[in-house]
């Protein structure tokens, strides 16, 4: 069992090299690797902004920076996070890598269009970075018309652009995933012998290929009014600024379980491979991944409650918005339940599932604050609704996110990382991620604004606590850039499963061949069965 | 509230404050036994259940129906309670009584401009008489705009082109926070007051000092002959335009045989837009006003008019248009 | 899970269609790959388009009377036989499509010029009804004046439209301001249209090519096909563009 392991002599990696060989592949593994490279540059981008963000809020008075700085700071953070590095994370990097072997096929439907998407995200992420390099936008990622049509005097336009464009990327991504799904799986993977990972990415696809177009045609509506002067959101033409809020919410909302859904995928991948057990209601946890989807279309107003809309609207959707809660509820539930008689270990990604359980849980349940009408007016648009996306977004997709890679890395490189240091980095995020967000509640409910440089100084403690943990915080992320890549060269071999895992992904070697199998797998058991899995185990950690 | 002099809880200056402070303690109970519950489960488990040797796998169990079942429906049920007692919250944050002292507020970058009726203009300020409903019509000049008083839990956006109002009833004397809180551009942290609320008697007190223009109403008569409106607004009804005594809160017909109640909305609009409806029996000759009249004055306006009413006016409201207003025509002249 | 393991397929050891690519098991599966995503990629166009119909709905129900005004000032004659063209090459298309199916190389390449052409002649006459709107001064942000219409057709002694429809009671000012809303709406529909159309000639461009090199046969004719769903979908749009924004209670 402790057999020396070696790489593999032949696998994606080594199959071809130069430049040529990688811009101009076809192979799903190696876009995901680049899709790597260029998020992790993107979050570190959006994280330079955050830190510009915490340093100007530990002291009460707008010193730090002017206030056009800090509402240029606020907003390229937001639309970095949020469009360069969220949506495409999970589903562009471990998503792309995994859903082909997962079901037992040797590519996406359409390798060339999820090359395509690279480039695609790549070309918005320049037009994007453009525009902040020449000066900025300063409208916050929301883009409120009329100050984004007419008031504000920033780069719009091509930041505006380089979303419309980065899309695109997205709903390529979605469209190739849901065609992969329907027709590449493997003999035997029926709808429900797939991992719940692959559900998840099925769900949030469905909502990329549905929702992004939206968003795109309410950018092109805000580039009309402020490139030709058109007046579809202008008061003084009869025009509607709330008009704008329905539709870009209306992807807006979606957008957000775009960004936690594949997170939930990889939750359900780790709690299993660490119990050693099957997930505990499949069926529950793979139709509850559609219904978030399918929920998530109808709750977008809850955003604009203090915006005019009508009362009865208004008790819509605060009636729509806790119909979402509840399949995120059955989701917790039954991994909590998988738990019980289960055979649990703690190797490093399941530090980070467990992070992503208190974190995702407490993200959740202040969702329902909010939802609640009564208690939005006084929320809205205060800190205590920054800490709760937060909660959502870091806590929980974040953690997703590296818990993933953290799983995975030793299939994508065939290599494992330092036990030691990634628990440290785990721990460290988990710490510095309350210590930041937490007091962000407390100061919220008090009733400090959103989008303040500067605010009242009986405020400033709770600041200054929210801007010491970001460091922590900080830390915990700087971590894993040093020991990941040191894996990369000095890390011990890993084998084709290291931590017993019973997906298809993990009957391939690490790293994999180009083709993924070198015979098409032929599925027979139930997903999550463990007993054939053990006798296979290679190394233990 | 404070800890340790931190301050964690703001202060419960108005009414509806502590039913809103009611509604946040039962969520968040609500929300603190299923974070503790499942986080406590989780952690326990994981102890309990931890692996001991090596190739040990966990116990076959695929799900149980009445357990999912019974985890989704509770969840249900209290999200429905929850829901029902913030709808109700809600919906009394949305109903501003009757006998509400009324008061306006214009939002522009990057302050707030408070109106009263009796005349006095404040700008970043604001006194109110405790134990007595405000209500406050908002609108904008410019951008989005939000007024927000944390103390006593509501606030509104203000929307360039529109009306929208909150209202409350302060009860504790003392200064207390006013923002901005919907991102109007660059000093929008800057956008920011207090607001005062007085015993009655020094709210009385406070409001003889101010005013030289005398009230608002007052201004509108100023206005109502400097623009004159009364050249045509013949009290007799003879005249080219419609008598405007006592017309507030009745039912006026149209030419095109539509008709509707005269409310602040409708005043607004035959001001800005005097061809979008045309009094039956009249002609349409009334010039519009779009561009010629500032939002300041215009409510000055709408107050003397309303003046004029006195019945229908009584207390000091108008059938005032709720929150949603329908799309009222394009802005006045912004500042 | 468990999975035992199939025969090895690899090596060119059976001939396989030139045009299946190595991911795909048959080239059955590969087509219904690619109908699907062309389903799929059709179906966000259609949300991509419905935010500027939502945005028109609303507007047109708020402000009837100007949508109503403004809409006279669009070409029947123009708008309709635009919708003939299209219809017409959407016909040329399918006929293309069936070429194709049938490995009729030649009778493919010329139905897909027709249609083509028949773009073409659509793009132009937009061009026309586009430069009629700027002398008009009809474009929002740039010259827009309502009035200009009737003015400049007095000035040159035509008579203005017989106004047979209802009396609208509209200012000046009033149309001057949400007739704006119309044109922007108008510009925005029917200028994203017409960029769909110029992508959709360009695509055509390539089909033709690839069917005048001979890549397509009976079995495999899916880009024909793909790029036919695309059309028919570009002239969808316009047939339901074309009533709501030319006739706008022209019945009177």
């Amino acid at each position: 069992m402790l057999d020396k392991l070696k790489i593999p002599e032949r696998h994606y990696l080594n199959n071809g090299h130069g430049l040529k060989s990688w811009l101009l592949t076809k192979d799903h593994k190696r876009i995901a690797i680049m899709y790597l490279i260029s998020i992790s540059v993107m979050f570190l981008l959006g994280g330079l902004f955050a830190m510009g963000i915490r340093l100007e809020l530990a002291t009460p008075q707008g010193d730090f920076v002017q206030a056009d700085t800090y509402n240029k700071f606020f907003t390229m953070h937001g639309v970095i996070m949020v469009f360069f590095f969220l949506i495409p994370s999970i589903p562009a990097v471990l998503g792309n890598f995994m859903i082909p072997p997962m079901i037992g096929a040797k590519d996406l439907a359409f390798p060339r269009i999820n090359l395509l998407s690279l480039y695609i995200y790549w070309i918005g992420g320049i037009f994007t970075l453009a525009a902040m390099v020449t000066g900025g936008v300063d409208t916050g990622w929301t883009f409120y018309t009329p100050y984004s049509a007419s008031a504000s005097n920033t780069h719009i336009i091509p930041t505006a652009l380089g979303i419309f464009i980065a899309g695109f990327s997205s709903i390529l991504t979605g469209l190739n995933f849901i065609v992969t799904i329907h027709r590449m799986r493997a003999p035997g993977m029926g709808w429900f012998r797939l991992p719940l990972f692959v559900w998840a990415h099925y769900a949030t696809s469905l909502v990329q290929v549905l929702g992004t177009p939206v968003i795109a045609i309410t950018i092109v509506m805000l580039f009309v009014e402020r490139a030709f002067g058109f007046g579809i959101f202008d008061p003084s033409r009869g025009g509607d600024p709330v008009l704008f809020q329905h539709l870009f919410w209306f992807y807006s909302h979606p957008a957000v379980y775009i960004m936690i859904l594949p997170a939930l995928g990889v939750m359900s991948e780790l709690v299993s491979t660490f119990s050693k057990k099957m997930i505990f209601g499949y069926s529950f946890v793979a139709f509850s991944s559609l219904a978030i989807a399918v929920f998530g279309f109808i709750v977008w107003a809850h955003h604009m409650f203090v915006a005019g809309i009508s009362t009865y609207a208004a008790m819509v959707f605060s009636f729509l918005s806790f119909s979402v809660a509840i399949p995120s509820a059955v989701k917790v539930f039954n991994w909590t339940a998988t738990l019980y008689k289960g055979a649990i270990s703690f190797e490093t990604p399941m530090l980070y599932a467990y992070g992503f359980m208190g974190l995702f849980l407490i993200g959740g349940l202040t969702g329902l604050f909010l939802a609640t009408l009564g208690m939005d007016i006084h929320l809205h648009d205060t800190y205590f609704v920054v800490a709760h996306f937060h909660y959502i977004m870091v806590g929980g997709a974040i953690m997703g996110y590296m818990g993933g890679l953290h799983y995975w890395w030793p299939k994508m490189t065939g290599r494992m990382y330092s036990d030691f240091f990634s628990r440290i980095s785990a721990i460290l995020v988990f710490v510095g991620f309350n210590l930041t967000f937490f007091p962000q509640f407390v100061v919220g409910y008090l009733g400090m604004p959103r989008r303040y440089h500067s605010y009242p100084d009986e405020m400033q403690v709770l600041n200054v606590m929210s801007s010491a943990g970001a460091s922590v915080l900080g830390l915990g992320y700087l971590l894993p850039v040093i020991y990941l890549i040191y894996s990369l060269k000095k890390g011990e071999v890993a084998g084709p499963n290291p931590y017993g895992a019973s997906t298809l992904e993990w009957q391939t070697q690490s790293p994999p061949l180009t083709e993924n199998f070198t015979e098409v797998p032929v599925v027979t058991g139930e997903p999550y069965e463990y007993e054939h899995v053990v006798a296979k185990e290679s190394h233990l950690v | 509230m404070t800890i340790f002099g931190i301050p964690i809880f703001p202060e419960q200056a108005s009414t509806f404050a502590k039913d809103v402070d009611a509604l946040y303690f039962f969520i968040l109970a609500t929300c603190a036994f299923f974070a503790i519950g499942v986080s406590i489960a989780v952690v326990l488990l994981g102890l309990k259940y931890r692996k001991t040797h090596e190739g040990q796998i966990g116990a076959r169990i695929e799900g149980n129906l009445p357990l999912e079942l019974l985890w989704s429906v509770i969840p249900t049920i209290i999200a429905m309670f929850m829901f029902g007692w913030g709808a109700s919250v809600y919906y009394h944050l949305r109903r501003p009584p009757d006998e509400a002292l009324h008061l306006y507020a214009v939002g522009k970058q990057w302050m707030w401009k408070f109106q009263h009726l009796e005349g006095q203009r404040e700008i970043n300020e604001l006194h109110i008489p405790a134990g007595r409903p405000v209500k406050i019509t908002i609108s904008s000049e410019d951008v989005l705009h939000s007024l927000y008083f944390p103390a006593f839990r509501t606030k509104m956006d203000a929307i360039p082109g529109r009306y929208t109002e909150l209202w409350f009833e302060a009860q504790k004397p003392g200064t207390y926070h006013i923002f901005c809180t919907e991102y109007c551009g660059t000093n929008h942290a800057g956008m920011i007051g207090n607001v005062t609320v007085l015993e009655p008697a020094a709210y009385q007190a406070w409001l003889q000092g101010g005013g030289m223009e005398g009230t608002l109403a007052q201004r509108g008569a100023k206005l109502f002959n400097d623009l004159a409106c009364q050249t045509c607004h013949l009290d007799t009804g003879q005249g080219r335009g419609p008598s405007l005594k006592d017309i507030v809160g009745t039912n006026v017909e149209f030419q095109d045989g539509t008709s509707a109640v005269i409310d602040e909305a409708y005043l607004r609009e035959s001001i800005l837009n005097s061809q979008a409806k045309i009094v039956k029996g009249y002609q349409p000759l009334m010039p519009t006003f779009q561009g010629l009249v500032s939002e300041e004055n215009l409510v000055a306006l709408l107050e003397h008019v309303k003046s004029m009413s006195p019945k229908a006016t009584a207390s000091s409201t108008a059938a005032a248009a709720p929150a949603a207003a329908t799309p009222a025509p394009a802005a006045a002249e912004k500042k | 899970m468990s999975s035992t393991v199939a025969h090895a397929d690899h090596g060119h050891a059976h001939a396989h269609h030139p045009a299946q690519q190595h991911h795909f098991d048959t080239m059955a599966q590969q087509k219904e790959a690619a109908v699907i995503g062309m389903w799929l990629f059709l179906l966000t166009e259609i949300l991509f388009f419905g935010g500027l119909f939502v945005a028109y709905m609303i507007y047109r129900v708020w402000y009837f009377d100007a949508f109503a005004e403004a809409s006279r000032r669009l070409s029947l004659f123009w708008g309709g036989l635009n919708t003939a063209v299209l219809i017409g090459s959407s016909l040329t298309m399918a006929l293309a499509v069936r070429a194709a199916q049938t490995n009729k190389r030649k009778a493919t390449v010329n139905w897909l010029i027709l249609t083509m052409i028949l773009g073409c002649v659509f793009l132009g006459v937009k061009v026309i009804e586009y430069e009629d709107k700027f002398a008009n001064h009809e474009v929002p942000g740039y010259n827009f004046d309502f009035s200009y219409h009737e003015r400049h057709a007095a000035a040159e002694g035509h008579a203005p439209e017989a106004s047979e429809h209802r009396e609208l009671s509209l200012t000046p000012e009033q149309l001057q301001n949400t007739t704006q809303l119309y044109f922007s709406l108008y510009f925005t529909m029917t200028g994203l249209h017409a960029l769909h159309m110029i992508i959709g000639v360009g695509i055509m461009l390539v089909i033709t090519w690839m069917a005048h090199k001979g890549k397509f046969d009976g079995v495999y004719y899916t880009p024909v096909e793909m790029a036919g769903l695309y059309w028919h979908f570009v002239d969808i749009v316009w047939i339901f563009l074309f009533p709501l924004l030319y006739l706008v209670e022209r019945h009177t």
